[in-house]
C-alpha cells in the first residue's frame, strides 16, 4: 500500500454495522454483528463465508435495500440512504426485465437518466460487445440461457457506471462448466473497467480466482473472521486455481471455514 | 414405426404436442357433436319443435330478422351496453388493483370492503338500481359494472403481487424512483396477466347483460329473447343465444391476439 493510497478516502466504508432480526418466537437474531471494513477505489473484494454468515444482507444493506439496526455505510463517501444508481447490483436469481429486450435493458438505468438516444446506443453496443452478447441485442430474456442472462445482468449494472458494483452469488445458480467460462468473462470485462467490486460467493475458488482482497466471514452473528490479499498476478486467468500460492490459499480458507469454533456452535 | 411416435399414444400422453391437423380435427368434431346432437334430436322429432327448433328454422330465424332489420339494432344495442359498461369497470379497475397488489396500505383499505361487496349477488342489486337509476341504458351499464368491477379488481391486485420482489429491487439499484418502479416495472410486469383477466370478465360482462336485458329493457339481444319466449319463437330465443354466443368468442379471440401482440415475450 502506498501511502497515497491509505489516506485517500476509500470507495466503500463500512462501520460498525450491525443488522438484528426479531425471530417469530419473540427472541433477536443477530445477522451481523459490528462489521466494519473498507474497500478502495478499484478493488476487487470478496465476502465468502457459509450461508447465515450475512454476506448477502451486507449487499442489500450497501444497496440501500435494507436498513442496518445500527452502524452506518458509506459509498465514495457519501452516506448510504436508500438505494440508488451509483450502486450498481447483479442478484443471484435473474432479474432481467422479460418484457424488454437485451438492448433495452441494458439501457433501463440509462434511460431512467434521461440519457439522450444516440448517447445511450454508444454505451449499450459497448457493453453488448463486453459480455458478447451483440447477436443476441433483440432478443428476449426467455430466449437466453441462465448464463447470457447473468451476462446482460452485468452489462446492464456496468452500464450505469456505478461507483461500485455489487454482486450477489451472481454465478451460483450455472451449472459448473457456464460457470467458469462466466468467471473469465468477468475477470475480462474487469480487466477493462477496474470497477470497484464487492461479490459475494460461499465459492472459494471462486473467491481466489477474482478477488484482489477476501473478507472472509463467520456465522451467528455474523462477522469477519479475516481478511486476506490474494497474492497472485493480474491479469488472471483460469489456470491459476493449480497455482502452488492458489492452493495454499484455498487450504487456508477451506480451514478458516470448516475448522472454527462455528463448528462447535452448529 | 415406434408406437412411441403414433399420434393416438401421443394423444393419450399427458402434456404432450400434437400435430395441428389433430388439434384442429378434435375442436371441429366437437362441433359437429353438438350440431349433430342437435340435429337429430329436432330433425328426428325426439323433442317436439316447440321446445327445439331444428338448425334450419334458427337459421332462417336468423335470416328473416337480419332481412326485416331488426337483428341488427338489437346485437349493437347489447355490444354497446357491454362495451360501456365493461370499458369504464376496466379503466378503473385496472390502476386502482394495481395499486392494491402493490402497496400494503391500499390493500388494507380496499381488500375487505371488496371482498364483501363481491359476494353479494348482483341480481340482487336489480330492483335497486332500476329504482334508482331507471330502465335506460345506464341501468343495464350499472349492472355490468357492478358485476365486474369487483371481481376484476381482486383478481389484478393478485396479478400485481404476483410480481418478483427482485425485479423491483433491481430497477431501484439501476436508479429507479418509486414512481419509475411503478410505471416501468409493475405496469409491465403486470400486463400479461391484466389482459387475460380482461378476457375472463368480459365473459362475465355478457352474462350480467342478459340478466339486465331480461328484467328491465326495451332493446338487446336478451329482451328479444324475453319477447320471443312470450310468443313462443323458440327458434329466435335460440338465435339470441347462438349471436351472444359468438359475440364472445369474437371478442376472446379478439384478446388472445391482443395478448399475442403486445405481450409476446409472455407466450
Amino acid at each position: 500500500m502506498t501511502p497515497v493510497a491509505a489516506t485517500a478516502t476509500p470507495r466503500l466504508r463500512v462501520d460498525n454495522v450491525t443488522l438484528q432480526y426479531k425471530t417469530p418466537s419473540g427472541g433477536t437474531f443477530t445477522a451481523l454483528d459490528k462489521v466494519s471494513f473498507e474497500v478502495p477505489d478499484q478493488q476487487f473484494a470478496v465476502l465468502v463465508g457459509p450461508s447465515g454468515c450475512g454476506k448477502s444482507s451486507l449487499l442489500y444493506l450497501t444497496a440501500g435495500l435494507a436498513e442496518p439496526t445500527s452502524g452506518d455505510i458509506y459509498v465514495g463517501g457519501q452516506q448510504v440512504d436508500g438505494p440508488g444508481a451509483d450502486r450498481g447490483m447483479v442478484f443471484q436469481g435473474y432479474t432481467l426485465f422479460p418484457w424488454l429486450t437485451v438492448r433495452k435493458n441494458i439501457e433501463f438505468g440509462l434511460k431512467r437518466r434521461g440519457m439522450p438516444a444516440a448517447e445511450r446506443k454508444e454505451i449499450v453496443e459497448f457493453y453488448l460487445n463486453e459480455v458478447g452478447l451483440r447477436r443476441f441485442a433483440d432478443n428476449y430474456s426467455k430466449q437466453l440461457s441462465g448464463g447470457m442472462m447473468q451476462r446482460v445482468a452485468i452489462a446492464r449494472a456496468l452500464a450505469n457506471d456505478p461507483q461500485i458494483l455489487l454482486m450477489d452469488e451472481p454465478f451460483g445458480a450455472l451449472d459448473s462448466q457456464t460457470r467458469l467460462q462466466m468467471q473469465q468473462l468477468l475477470l475480462k470485462v474487469w480487466e477493462h473497467s477496474k470497477k470497484t467490486v464487492l461479490f459475494v460467493t460461499h465459492d472459494i475458488d471462486e473467491a481466489i480466482l477474482l478477488g484482489d482482497r477476501i473478507f472472509v466471514m463467520g456465522a451467528r452473528p455474523g462477522r469477519i473472521k479475516e481478511v486476506l490479499d490474494v497474492p497472485i498476478g493480474r491479469p488472471r486467468n483460469l489456470d491459476m486455481v493449480m497455482d502452488p500460492e492458489f492452493i495454499r490459499m484455498k487450504r487456508n480458507i477451506f480451514h478458516q471455514l470448516h475448522d472454527g469454533p462455528d463448528d462447535h456452535a452448529d | 414405426m415406434s408406437k412411441r411416435n403414433s399420434w393416438l399414444n401421443r394423444c393419450l400422453t399427458p402434456k404432450t404436442s400434437l400435430p395441428a391437423q389433430v388439434i384442429w380435427s378434435a375442436s371441429g368434431l366437437a362441433w359437429v357433436l353438438l350440431i349433430g346432437l342437435w340435429a337429430s334430436l329436432s330433425y328426428g322429432g325426439v323433442v317436439p319443435a316447440m321446445f327445439l327448433p331444428t338448425p334450419g328454422a334458427v337459421f332462417d330465424a336468423a335470416m328473416r330478422l337480419a332481412r326485416d332489420g331488426t337483428l341488427g339494432p338489437h346485437v349493437w344495442a347489447s355490444v354497446e351496453v357491454v362495451m360501456v359498461g365493461f370499458v369504464i369497470s376496466s379503466v378503473v379497475a385496472v390502476p386502482i388493483g394495481l395499486m392494491m397488489g402493490s402497496f400494503r396500505v391500499v390493500q388494507a383499505f380496499l381488500e375487505p370492503l371488496v371482498n364483501f361487496i363481491r359476494y353479494l349477488p348482483v341480481t340482487s342489486f336489480v330492483p335497486l338500481f332500476i329504482l334508482w337509476i331507471g330502465i335506460g341504458l345506464e341501468q343495464r351499464v350499472s349492472i355490468i359494472i357492478f358485476g365486474v368491477f369487483f371481481q376484476q379488481l381482486v383478481m389484478i391486485a393478485d396479478v400485481s403481487k404476483g410480481i418478483s420482489k427482485d425485479l423491483i429491487n433491481a430497477s431501484y439499484t439501476l436508479g429507479s424512483t418509486r414512481r419509475d418502479a411503478v410505471l416501468h416495472v409493475i405496469a409491465p410486469a403486470s400486463l400479461p396477466g391484466v389482459l387475460d383477466t380482461l378476457r375472463v370478465t368480459m365473459g362475465w360482462a355478457w352474462t350480467y347483460l342478459v340478466v339486465a336485458e331480461l328484467v328491465a329493457a326495451s332493446s338487446g339481444l336478451g329482451y328479444l329473447s324475453l319477447k320471443a319466449m312470450r310468443g313462443f319463437q323458440v327458434d329466435v330465443i335460440f338465435l339470441a343465444i347462438a349471436v351472444i354466443g359468438l359475440l364472445g368468442l369474437i371478442t376472446d379471440q379478439l384478446f388472445r391476439f391482443l395478448r399475442l401482440k403486445v405481450a409476446a415475450w409472455a407466450q
